[in-house]
């Protein structure tokens, strides 16, 4: 009855998101503000089917409904309730259901929010944000029904996958979701723009809050998703270049690249044309993410056409999006008009720089994430595209970036004194020099590159501080005044700064992780110890426990530091018996923003286990890093003037509205 | 500086930018892709001693030797050919007798495939895909390893072993 229920709410969504697509778009065109209001409306109700459905497929996961095929296939009646829960998505299905309602949530609150929209821009977004329901709603019911029952249901269900049986589970795909899904608001205003033909900075006004939210959260998803395979997966690897990965990669750079330009269309009323473009293309992305993800396209073409009618939908859904967008882009486009001047050294001009490289970096991982794919096609050849070819490609092309971000903030807009910026950065570069120095003297004979990248990282966190203590007038005025000023500085100033910091930290940790991580790999019986970068690490003995729906090998070492006892790592293998799988649960320590990590493989026939002893110094700040970037976004978020000043539309609007 | 020279310098950085990117990308491409092969197929096109590339098959059933120190050897199959394997580390998890492999490696003098990485991209419900493509155009497929894998999410499922 549930499952019933819950189809029946996503077929009447899709009805609502049909109204939604249609009406309020006649109503913009005939003037017709009961029309445009539909939208309003048809968003909410559509929120409220859509947050119906996935209640009542929650629902059947908590309670174990075996005669649903989708929870017989991921779920146990011993499975733990939080990972009833989280199997939800841990699914196609149910992750395409997750999809759309965070779709209909981002539909729902423009229409809740944006009462001091033009009415005509608001119907035309939330129109916009309807087609793509559609579009998605179509392909649930046509092709992935989470709520398909099986005729004689089995009493017992298949299990989740035992790697999903984790909480980055619960965290790691809706914050990745609300990344992805969040761009589509932005996508919505631009192709809402390019059918209205006109756009102005309260336009930027409005998407920037958006673009920053989703942006956020793919920053926060993206990161999670790294710790998650960093600790689940028993490598201690942290990034694979795995196109899964990348396909969020490369809506997270356009993303930050549109985030950018945004600033300089509501600051300035310049690169109008470029700021909808990048809009357009994050979404894409982010679509070609769910494309590559969801297909099964990525590791063979092949599978592609084992299940095509999946694939072939979201492929149109892909192409009728992109090549629409960008078709009624390259119609439209010339017809908005050019805004403010700025000469090439300014902050407009930095600016420039950094979409120029961020949208570069993610033109590379685009051509290595498909090249493979477009090869197979065309000779059939197979090959794969790994970490080397993103190393050589990527890590040159952030440089500059990284050299650059430092000055943007310094530079003044319209016309800007590189040198003046140069001056004020002595300190920073000072700094970063007493790093590289210190550092290469210190690891003597070691990597040449690692103190550089470092050098380089500790200059973009010293230029942030810079730029912080400049605007405060820190040591130039007295402290009473600097105190007062830093109280009086716009949050979006310090939102900058952290996040800019934040890189520069999440680049230090990368570093010192790949280049001065050390190991121990071997086998090891009980009362045996292993020395791995100045820690005693002993094995005391190894015992079974058996868990709600697993067996578990758990080993236990004694971690000692020069003779101290400092701690006890429990690292185990668990054994999944209905699926008759098994996993790795690497134990961790930390030691401030080091670990130490053990993850155990099979047991020999004399008693003793494989194990795995990574020493991972700085690690923690390869998270960290995004960490402060994702808070820096939300202090920009609750600036004052994107709370106060947001809504309001510019003075043509206005006055063409009046004239109604 | 008039408009049009300002036009000129960003449309001029622009292009060395992409030129710059398009460089990096042609030689990496050129220097670091890595071809897929199954032993008949390595037998097939004699792939030289030293150049890296992947190798997927069937691990051979009672095939696979521990030596000490973790070193391992096995052989892989694709029904008509069979490649010996030495590794040196933790086998992954989902590594079975019978069931599909890909090694990253070179092959030494002696023909042996030293593998210094083992994928394990695939639960134990289906194969990787590679393999599964391979075997099935040279006939060797079997139904049992085609298990639906529908109810495999593929997102963290990834990673390889160094």
């Amino acid at each position: 009855m549930i499952a019933e229920a819950g189809h029946y709410a996503l077929v009447l969504a899709l009805g609502l998101a049909l109204i939604q697509s249609v009406v309020p778009m006649l109503g913009a065109r005939w003037h017709d503000v009961a029309l445009m209001n539909v939208a309003r409306s048809t968003a909410l109700a559509q929120l409220l089917f859509v947050g119906a459905s996935f209640v009542a497929l929650v629902t059947l996961h908590v309670t174990s409904d075996f005669s649903v095929v989708n929870v017989f296939e991921n779920s146990h009646s011993m499975k733990p309730l939080i990972y009833k829960i989280t199997g939800v998505w841990g699914n196609h299905e149910g992750s395409m259901l997750l999809w759309v309602s965070i779709l209909a949530l981002f539909g729902g609150l423009v229409a809740a929010f944006g009462n001091n929209l033009p009415l005509t821009l608001r119907a035309h977004v939330l129109a916009v944000q309807a087609w793509i329901a559609t579009a998605f709603y179509l392909f649930i019911l046509l092709t992935s029904n989470p709520f398909l029952r099986i005729a004689n249901p089995p009493i017992e269900g298949r299990d989740l996958n035992p790697v999903l049986q984790d909480i980055g589970l619960a965290v790691h795909p809706p914050m990745l979701y609300l990344g992805y899904v969040g761009f589509s608001i932005s996508f919505s205003f631009a192709v809402a723009a390019l059918i209205e033909g006109r756009i102005d900075a309260a336009w930027a006004r409005w998407v920037r809050p958006w673009t920053l939210l989703a942006w956020i959260f793919l920053t926060l998803g993206i990161a999670m998703g790294s710790y998650w395979a960093y600790y689940e997966l028993g490598w201690g690897g942290w990034w694979f270049w795995d196109p899964v990965e990348n396909a969020s990669l490369m809506p997270w750079l356009a993303g930050t690249a549109l985030l950018h330009s945004a600033v300089v269309m509501e600051k300035r009323n310049a690169l109008k044309v470029w700021t909808i473009l990048l809009s357009i293309l994050t979404f894409s992305l982010s679509l070609l993410g769910t494309f590559l993800v969801r297909s099964g396209v990525l590791t063979s073409v092949h599978a592609f056409a084992t299940d095509p009618a999946r694939g072939v939908f979201i492929l149109l859904i892909l192409c009728v999006f992109i090549g629409g967008s960008l078709s009624l882009y390259a119609a439209r486009a010339a017809s908005l008009k050019q805004g403010g001047l700025f000469a090439p050294i300014s902050r407009e001009g930095a600016l420039v720089l950094n979409n120029l490289f961020l949208t570069t970096a993610c033109a590379t991982v685009f051509i290595g994430t498909l090249y493979p794919l477009a090869l197979e096609v065309l000779t059939g050849d197979k090959i794969s595209v790994g970490a080397p070819f993103f190393n050589l490609t990527f890590a040159p092309l952030f440089v500059p970036l990284m050299i650059a971000v430092p000055f943007g903030p310094l530079l003044a807009w319209k016309r800007g004194d590189l040198l003046g910026a140069a001056q004020r950065l002595t300190a920073a570069g000072i700094v970063a020099l007493i790093a590289i120095a210190v550092l290469w003297a210190w690891t003597y004979g070691g990597s040449s590159l690692a103190p550089l990248a470092i050098g380089l990282a500790v200059f973009v966190v010293a230029g942030a501080l810079t730029d912080l203590a400049e605007r405060i007038g820190l040591f130039r005025l007295p402290f009473g005044t600097s105190l007062q000023r830093a109280r009086g500085l716009p949050r979006a100033a310090w939102g900058t700064a952290f996040a800019h910091a934040g890189v520069g930290i999440a680049l230090i940790g990368i570093v010192c992780e790949t280049t001065w991580n050390s190991e121990y790999i071997g086998t090891m019986k009980p009362g045996e110890s292993a020395q791995v970068a100045g820690y005693e690490l002993k094995l005391d003995d190894i015992g079974q426990r058996q868990g709600p729906n697993f067996r578990e090998l758990v080993a236990r070492f004694t971690v000692g530091l020069d003779g101290r006892t400092l701690s006890v790592m429990t690292p185990s293998k668990r054994n999944f018996t209905t699926r008759g799988a098994s996993t790795t649960e690497a134990a961790l320590l930390t030691r401030g923003a080091s670990q130490l990590y053990i993850s155990l493989g099979d047991i020999a026939a004399d008693g003793g286990v494989a194990v795995r002893i990574y020493h991972k110094p700085m690690v923690l700040l390869i998270w960290f890093g995004p960490v402060l970037m994702a808070f820096g976004g939300l202090l920009s978020l609750s600036d004052r003037r994107l709370r106060v000043g947001a809504p309001k539309p510019a003075k043509a609007a206005r006055a063409l509205q009046a004239a109604e | 500086m008039t408009r049009k020279q300002r036009r000129l310098v960003m449309i001029g950085g622009s292009l060395a930018v992409l030129a710059v990117a398009a460089a990096l990308v042609l030689s990496a491409l050129r220097d670091s892709i890595v071809f897929f092969s199954t032993p008949s197929m390595v037998a097939e096109k004699h792939i030289a001693a030293g150049k890296r590339f992947r190798l997927g098959g069937l691990v051979q059933p009672g095939s696979l030797k521990r030596g000490d120190n973790l070193a391992v050897t096995f052989e892989v199959a694709d029904g008509s050919a069979t490649l010996p394997v030495a590794y040196k580390g933790i086998l992954p998890d989902l590594f079975r007798e019978g069931q599909g492999v890909v090694a990253e490696g070179t092959l030494d003098q002696s023909g042996v495939f030293r593998a210094d990485t083992v994928l394990a991209k695939h639960d134990e419900t289906y194969m990787p895909k590679d393999v599964a493509d391979a075997l099935k155009k040279q006939g060797h497929w079997k139904d049992d390893y085609s298990k639906p894998s529908a109810s495999a999410e593929p997102q963290p499922v990834q990673g390889a072993m160094r």
